[in-house]
């Protein structure tokens, strides 16, 4: 669905299934430079059982419109507007990579609203590779093929994708070179460099909190998604095996079991 | 010593490591080094709310062969990987993949632009059997590159094309053509059954869909038949209101909008779902194994094929039985230097030749070669030959076979990956009796 916020157009998917208010609402945040596609299969599953469940574009990607935002801070203020923008009061987020500093800054900063944080593949800080920020920066389409080769894990190069036929380096690869390198996954690593605020907004959470971290990850390594988590109190972790950092199209079942479980459970949906 | 700083490289596989493994990962079935043959129709649910979310496509699995199945998804990812595709699915023959393709992107009322050099089944999928469904179609010499921007009306949903046209070797200019349909707002979709991804990646050359009889050179030794088309990923269907199967919402689905929902995948998501659960031409398990053994040594023939079909084409050009010869590695063939920047890797393997005499003598040849197979198929290890206006092509008229490039005296060869000298000697025979085909000939 379309709506607008700061008088910009945003896209967001739905699963599948019209919005609809009386329903809880699940945020889905991408990755750096991705899009809400990385989520399709989990949002259909949430969008089926009682929630409204929104794959957000970020601004400048995707099917959204406008300039990509150039701080962790300032997406985590237009996550908030998001959820007012759809007539919500309250949302339980979910978030990737970049999406996880972009959702623990927003949880931090909005206690009030946010009920559950789901975190894949997340640290408390994401550093860039001097060289690879550079390419994206320069419009380089070799940043993303470096980051889709770190991105996916040993077995992840291999593929054996969930869904028949589908193909998952070449399909976020597509993904990310949808729109202007530069103007968003350029923009993206720029603003994952440049924020330092992850630990202490971590420190402020109080809703039940899952992170889902993935052994061969590389790009937010176990150690640096336990350390994020240690920081959150009572917060959950799941590991993956034999998975990288796209964990979500790599090991797509295995994180939704995990998610619908948390979330369920934390956050139960509109019984029918 | 000066220290270096190393170069970031990505280190994703390349094309002979994923002709090997891609798709495919051992420890998610049993250990088993070579990919099973899942032979069954259906799969079992773990519960009612799995079940559900399988047939919602909320998530990934497999319900009934008809639709997926996992030896033929293996094939599928591994073509996706070699042709640079976001995603694939493979249908029981070319054929099928190409009707597929077809009844994914048209409704009754639209209309396609093809080019007229194609295999003789598909000029007549395009000619007589489309038009009942309501899809019509204009037809274009495939060297005319103004010409399908001219036939282009307000409901052509897509311009269609082999790249090496059958049987006659022209070459559609690939990348204008793609430029005249992206500006229309139109998908390209092109059959390179000729060239497999080893010899060119039409994705890169701004092909939408790339569709491959894999019966052909992707399978290699004759034994299976197969199709398949490809996605590439990058056409955008929401650009304008020409695809409303793909943009709007679909009662099939419970309202789903394969664009919105699936993006880069969305064209084959629609094709699986809607065109495998209504139409079913299904591959089997066995079939997409046999094609699996096949893309496995892909590179390395396809090496040979295009080494003797270079020896084949100087052997035909200086032979007095000869009266033409039409491959793209001929320094005179019209798309000689369009082949070489489409086709860096090699220029295929088919050959089309004039046998002096003709169609006499192209009768005498083809009855008396003994290495060579007569049979209406190209692209085994084994070398073809056939007489086009009296098989493959038998079916079109006078007219017909004139405007598809199409003469009484042309030999389709495709030449195997036999020794050389043993292929020659068996032509010497054929030409032999072509020269007398009365004392000769076997009929």
């Amino acid at each position: 669905m379309k709506f607008k916020v700061n008088n910009h157009e945003v896209f967001a998917s739905t699963g599948g299934r019209p919005f609809d208010k009386k329903k809880p609402l699940i945020i889905f945040v991408h990755g750096s430079g991705l899009t809400h596609m990385t989520w399709v299969l989990q949002t259909r599953y949430f969008a089926f059982h009682g929630y409204n469940a929104l794959a957000i574009d970020l601004p400048g990607h995707g099917l959204s419109s406008g300039d990509s935002l150039k701080s962790i801070e300032q997406m985590a203020d237009w996550v908030n507007d998001v959820i007012d923008a759809v007539g919500h009061k309250e949302a339980s987020l979910v978030g990737h990579s970049q999406g996880c500093l972009v959702t623990v800054e927003c949880t931090s900063r909005y206690p009030d609203k946010i009920k559950t944080l789901s975190l894949m593949g997340g640290a408390g800080a994401i550093p860039m590779n001097p060289e690879l920020l550079s390419l994206a920066e320069n419009n380089d389409p070799k940043a993303v093929d470096l980051m889709m080769d770190w991105a996916h894990g040993p077995a992840g190069h291999f593929g054996g994708h969930p869904v028949p036929g589908l193909y998952h380096i070449n399909t976020g690869t597509m993904l990310a070179k949808s729109r202007t390198i530069q103007n968003t996954l350029g923009v993206d690593f720029r603003a994952c460099d440049n924020y330092k605020n992850g630990f202490e907004a971590a420190k402020k959470i109080k809703c039940p909190t899952l992170s889902i971290l993935a052994t061969d990850d590389k790009m937010c390594p176990v150690k640096e998604g336990k350390k994020l988590a240690s920081l959150i109190d009572g917060s959950q972790v799941d590991i993956i095996d034999n998975c990288g950092h796209m964990m979500l199209l790599e090991e797509a079942d295995r994180v939704l079991t995990v998610l619908k479980k948390f979330i369920t459970t934390n956050y139960p949906p509109l019984s029918s | 010593m000066t220290d270096k700083k190393k170069e970031l490289k990505p280190n994703t596989y390349k094309f002979d490591t994923l002709s090997l493994h891609a798709g495919y990962q051992p420890h998610k079935n049993a250990g088993s080094r070579q990919v099973p043959i899942y032979q069954t129709t259906s799969y079992l649910f773990d519960d009612v709310d799995h079940a559900a979310a399988l047939f919602n496509l909320e998530r990934g699995g497999h319900i009934y062969s008809r639709i997926s199945n996992p030896t033929v998804g293996v094939l599928e990812e591994r073509v996706a990987s070699l042709e640079g595709g976001t995603a694939a699915l493979a249908t029981s023959s070319g054929m099928s993949a190409i009707f597929l393709t077809v009844m994914t992107l048209c409704e009754a009322g639209d209309h396609l632009v093809v080019s007229s050099q194609l295999y003789g089944g598909t000029v007549n999928l395009f000619r007589l059997t489309l038009p009942k469904f309501g899809i019509k179609c204009t037809f274009v010499k495939p060297r005319d590159t103004e010409g399908f921007k001219k036939a282009i009306q307000k409901n052509t949903k897509g311009i269609f094309g082999e790249l090496v046209g059958n049987p006659g070797n022209e070459i559609m200019n690939m990348p204008e053509i793609a430029k005249i349909a992206h500006d229309a707002g139109i998908p390209l979709m092109v059959d390179a059954t000729y060239q497999t991804p080893y010899l060119c990646k039409p994705f890169e050359h701004g092909a939408d869909i790339v569709i491959h009889s894999l019966t052909k050179w992707m399978a290699g030794h004759g034994s299976s038949m197969a199709g398949i088309l490809v996605e590439g990923g990058k056409f955008d269907w929401m650009q304008n209101d020409k695809f409303p199967t793909m943009t709007k919402p679909y009662e099939g689905y419970h309202g789903l909008s394969f664009a919105e929902e699936f993006g880069p995948t969305a064209f084959t998501m629609k094709a699986r779902a809607e065109g495998m659960r209504d139409f079913g031409p299904c591959l089997s398990p066995q079939n997409a194994w046999n094609v699996l053994q096949g893309i496995e040594t892909l590179s390395v023939r396809m090496k040979k094929h295009c080494s003797n079909a270079e020896e084949m084409v100087k052997y035909l050009s200086n032979h007095e039985s000869v009266a033409w010869v039409s491959h793209p590695s001929v320094p005179d063939h019209p798309d000689h230097e369009l082949a070489k920047k489409l086709l860096p890797n090699g220029r295929g393997s088919m050959i089309a030749f004039g046998i002096k005499g003709g169609k006499d003598a192209g009768v005498a040849f083809i009855n008396n070669v003994k290495l060579a197979s007569h049979l209406a198929n190209v692209g085994d290890t084994r070398t073809l030959v056939i007489h086009p206006a009296s098989g493959t092509h038998s079916q079109m008229d006078e007219a017909t076979l004139k405007f598809a490039g199409l003469s009484h005296d042309m030999i389709r060869l495709s030449v195997g990956i036999e020794d050389i000298d043993d292929i020659k000697n068996d032509f010497e025979i054929g030409f032999r009796a072509a020269r007398k085909p009365r004392l000769v000939s076997n009929q």
